[in-house]
This record gives C-alpha cells, structure tokens and sequence, in this order.
C-alpha cells in the first residue's frame, strides 16, 4: 500500500508572524514541519505496516531553501520527498496549491492520501478537498481514527455531536486530526537515513500549469490590513487566597450571579 | 452597485437548519438582491424555514442516501450555474460539510474561495473580512476574476433573525452522475452525550486548558461550568492529549463561542484558541503565569495555581447554594 502525505513547512508558530510588503505570510525565517502533519506522517506509516508492504511519500510546496522539515518526515520513516519550490508560486491561493499538489500526486498513483485538517499558518482547510475533487478520489475529512480493510477505507469523522463511520473505496483521499495517532519522535537511527533519502525538488514548469498558479491564478487580492479593535486588558490580581473570592465578587457585578 | 444575486448553502439540522446557515441568510439580505438557498433533503418545512430568512428560492439536491454531502452538493451547485446562470457570490457555513462542498466547488468550477470570513461588505462588489493573527488584524479582500467567487463564512460573525416572509418556491438540483467522488457514505452515528447547556448557546463557558496539569483534573472544570449553569470548554491542547472529547473545543478549528462570561483556566492564550472566544461579553483567566497572552484580552484576571483558585471557587460557589 503506497500513500503520500501532503505535508507543508510553515513558520514556527512560537515566533511572532508578520506579513510581507506584498501580504503574503513573512516565511524568511526558519521553517518546520507543521505539527499538524506530524499526525498524517505517522499515520500513513503505521497502516503501510499493517499492510506489510509499500511505502510513504510526502509532497509538499513551499520554498525549499529550508527542507529540515521535510527530513524530519523522513527521519521519522517515510521512503521519499517532493517538494515544488519555484519563485513563480509565490501567491498561490489554496485552489493553486491544490493542482500543484494533485499534479505530483498523480504521478505517485498512491492507493491513499494523507493530509491535516487545515495548515497552523494559513489555516484555509480547503486544499486536501480541492486536490480530492481534481484527482476524482472520494474523501473523508476530520478523521479521528483510520483503518483499511483490503481495498476498503473505513474512518471516524468527526461531527457537531459527536463521530460519524464512514466507508470509502480505495483509492481515497483522508484529512486527519490531531487525534488521530500519536506522532513518533525521529530516532537517531532515522535522522541519519533521513540524510540519503531521495528529496526532489520540482519546479512548477514541471507539472505544466501555466498560469494557473502564482497571485494571476489565485483571482483574489488583498485591499488592505488593518489593525484590529484590541479588547484592553481589564482587572489583573495575583491571587493571595482571595482569587476566587475576587471571581465571585466580579460574577456577581456583571449579573452572572 | 448592489449584489444582485446571492446562493447559499444551508445546511438541514432536525428539520431546521443549522444556526451559521440562518446567520449567513439574514446576513444576505443586507447586501440586497435574490436569495437562494440550497440544501439536501428538503422538504415544506425547510421550504419555508428558508422563506422566513429571506430565500425566494430553496434548491434541493433531495436524498444523498448516506453519502458525505461534499461531492453531490457541489456537483448540484456546479449543475445550476450551468442552467440558472452565475450569482454573484455563494456563501458556505464553516463547517465539516460546509468546508467540503467549498472545497469541491471551487475545484469543479475552477473559482477560488475566501475562507475564515467573519464579514461582508459591498463597496462597488463584494469585500471580505478575514482576522488573522489571533484577530489583532483584520484583512479585507475581493475575488478579482470571473464569478462566482465562493466565501466559506465563520459561525457568530453575524445574527440570525427572520424576515417572515413567505415559504421559498422549491426546486429540484440534481447531483447528477459524481462518480467515484460520491462513494463516502456514512455506515453508522454516534451522539456523545452531554449534560446542560450546548456550548455555542451557553450563557456562561468554563474552559480548561493545559495548566490543569492531568485529565482527572478537567472534573473540577465541569463541576463550576455545571454550578453556573454553564458549560465546559476545552483548549486544542487537551483535545488533542485526548483528556475530553473534540465536542468541547473552543477555537479556530472548534467551537465559536460569546457567552456572557467565559471563564479560562490554566488556558494560555493561543492565537488558535482566541480567535472562538475573543468575542465573549466578558473574559475571566485563572493562570499562574502573569505574561500569558489570555491576560491581555481578559476583563478580570487572577494570576495564581489554578488548583487552588478553582476548587476555591467552587466551593464559594456551592456556598451560595
């Protein structure tokens, strides 16, 4: 069972983000694999050892000055690494991506796609369905749990009140929450394989998509930025055994109690 | 120039439909023109749900016999562009069905889609409002190509009220022929159960987050949530560490939440959690690190060990009977 996971390089949420003269995100610094992809990586690896044969593959798009965190998904075990990186894609929109992703997915021909729910930067959460439509595939999103029983997929999605069991045949594409698995940590042994295992990098004249990429693609624009109206900071106490007594006090002078 | 025509997808929910998709109805009758509203098994009830919020028109993609609704329904809506012609907009409650048919759309018609946004506003075409940033910036955004352009519209960003105007007419919108796009089909649901008031509609939110240190610990949150008729919340992170179900998560890729009070406890204040409760009438934080971010948008703070604080006030308020 072969499966490729959509992965993407994203800021480190911990440090303060910004946006460039042109709007888009300010991704100069260091990049690192979204924590939210950490759970399809891993599980993508733990069902292709269940299935005893076949292997990961993530693709990404982004730029590749950085790749530490596509090796941190190698080094946790998956077989190999795209990425499209490409001046060009600058200002892609979330449909943009998707047919770059799909472009790469297509010539991988995996039984199953992987990806998060949304990204922790951009947080569209509309990609993975995108790439699902423009590959045809059936897809099932907010997982929560993810089995494959020969060629059939059976998953838990999340709902409003609580999970739905959801059937689809392979090949099929899942986006998974946090829940889903717990991410292994890379072992020594991995972080050094990680450094021979093939990395592609792929340029978007490669995938032929003309100008279906880049801001002309992404048929939207930003007017303006703009500041918004801050809640202040209200009433702070340290609490000297009196923090509840205090709460209760301020319940009550806004008529909760 | 007004809006001359507006689709939206409402989604059904126990012969009504969902809260965000009466929102997005009332909010389109601002920005002028027809509204049509599109579901899946419809009926007259929903018919004339729609025609009290404004829809002239209720589009019907009928029974999905078990199928997820994202590939039939946005095959239907691609379907009626073809014959009734292009709206201006169409408008998609985030929601897991919501964001799939957005998604699926925007693929088959080839449109982009705006995304996460809390306002619309015409000013010579459609402008958008997106927060970003845990909300401390506000982008306003327009489609600049060909229409339709599809926004996928967060829950709360405006009320629902009706119009009381008539039942909307009825029509069938075939799914047509989707393929193997259409073959996730739901076998079986599963309701989790729970006590008191749902989250969305509480007046009063008690929310736990890391700081409470283990999962037994979340009990004293349901307990003051419970003693003021409230109901409990939850950070990403204790979702995620599996402590309470994703039903109680509070944030950008969880519940929305303005209660009157929310209270945080051991919450620190990311960006991701403060964009579903920044808009709460009034915020109380319990946490023991004076610098957390929770504190800069909270009207009462408490720094302190939110195990002494909190059992304190339960049993302050147990006092009070």
């Amino acid at each position: 069972m072969n499966i490729v996971v959509c992965v993407k390089q994203i800021p480190d949420p911990a440090a303060p983000q910004s946006l460039d003269a042109s709007h888009n995100l300010n991704r100069s610094g260091k990049l690192i694999l979204d924590e939210a992809d950490t759970y399809g990586v891993e599980m993508a690896l733990q069902l292709v050892d269940k299935a005893g044969a076949g292997e990961v593959t993530v693709v990404s798009m982004g730029s590749a000055a950085d790749v530490a965190g596509l090796r941190n998904a190698l080094a946790m075990g998956a077989a190999k690494a795209v990425i499209v990186s490409d001046d060009a894609l600058r200002g892609t929109d979330a449909l943009g991506t998707a047919k770059v992703l799909a472009a790469v997915i297509e010539r991988e021909r995996p039984d199953l796609v992987l990806a998060a729910t949304e990204s922790s930067d951009g947080y569209t959460g509309t990609t993975p369905v995108q790439i699902a439509e423009l590959l045809g595939l059936p897809s099932i999103t907010f997982a929560k749990s993810v089995q494959v029983e020969g060629t059939t997929l059976k998953v838990e999605r999340q709902t409003e009140s609580g999970y739905d069991e959801v059937t689809a045949p392979l090949p099929a594409l899942v986006t998974v929450t946090a829940g889903v698995v717990e991410p292994r940590y890379a072992s020594f042994k991995g972080i050094m394989a990680a450094k021979s295992k093939p990395l592609e990098i792929l340029s978007v004249a490669d995938l032929s998509l003309g100008d279906q990429t880049g801001p002309l693609g992404a048929r939207q624009e930003i007017i303006d930025v703009e500041i918004a109206e801050s809640r202040a900071a209200g009433e702070k106490y340290v609490d000297e055994g009196d923090g509840a007594e205090r709460i209760v006090g301020f319940l009550e002078s806004i008529k909760v109690l | 120039m007004a809006l001359s025509n507006i689709w939206i997808v409402t989604e059904p929910s126990n012969g009504s439909f969902t809260t965000t998709s009466l929102e997005l109805l009332t909010e389109a009758r601002t920005l002028g023109g027809s509204i049509s509203a599109i579901t899946w098994g419809g009926d007259a009830a929903l018919a004339a749900v729609a025609g009290e919020y404004g829809a002239t028109t209720l589009y019907d993609v009928g029974d999905l016999a078990g199928a997820l609704p994202g590939a039939p329904v946005a095959s239907a809506i691609a379907s009626l562009v073809g014959s009734v012609g292009t709206p201006d907009v169409i408008l998609i409650p985030t929601s897991y069905d919501g964001r799939d048919v957005a998604g699926r759309l925007s693929a088959r018609l080839d449109r982009p889609v705006l995304t996460n946004v809390t306002g619309l506003r015409d000013d010579g075409g459609l402008v958008t409002e997106h927060p970003i940033f845990g909300g401390t910036q506000t982008v306003r955004a327009r489609f600049t190509g060909e229409g339709p352009g599809i926004c996928v519209i967060r829950a709360k960003s405006f009320a629902a009220e009706a119009s009381g105007g008539a039942a909307a007419a009825i029509a069938a919108a075939p799914a047509g022929d989707v393929g193997a796009t259409g073959t996730a089909t739901i076998a079986a649901t599963h309701v989790e159960e729970r006590v008191g008031p749902k989250l969305e509609e509480a007046a009063v939110v008690v929310s736990g987050g890391r700081g409470l240190g283990e999962a037994d610990k979340y009990a004293l949150i349901e307990e003051a949530a419970k003693l003021l008729n409230g109901a409990a919340g939850a950070s990403r992170a204790i979702v995620d560490a599996g402590w309470v179900p994703y039903s109680h998560q509070v944030g950008q890729t969880g519940k929305t939440v303005k209660p009157m009070v929310y209270i945080a406890c051991g919450i620190s204040g990311a960006t991701q959690h403060m964009v579903g409760m920044k808009g709460s009438k009034n915020i109380v934080a319990i946490n023991k690190d004076p610098d957390a971010p929770i504190f800069q948008i909270a009207d009462f703070g408490i720094v302190g060990d939110v195990h002494k604080v909190l059992p304190a006030l339960i049993a302050a308020l147990k006092a009070r009977g």
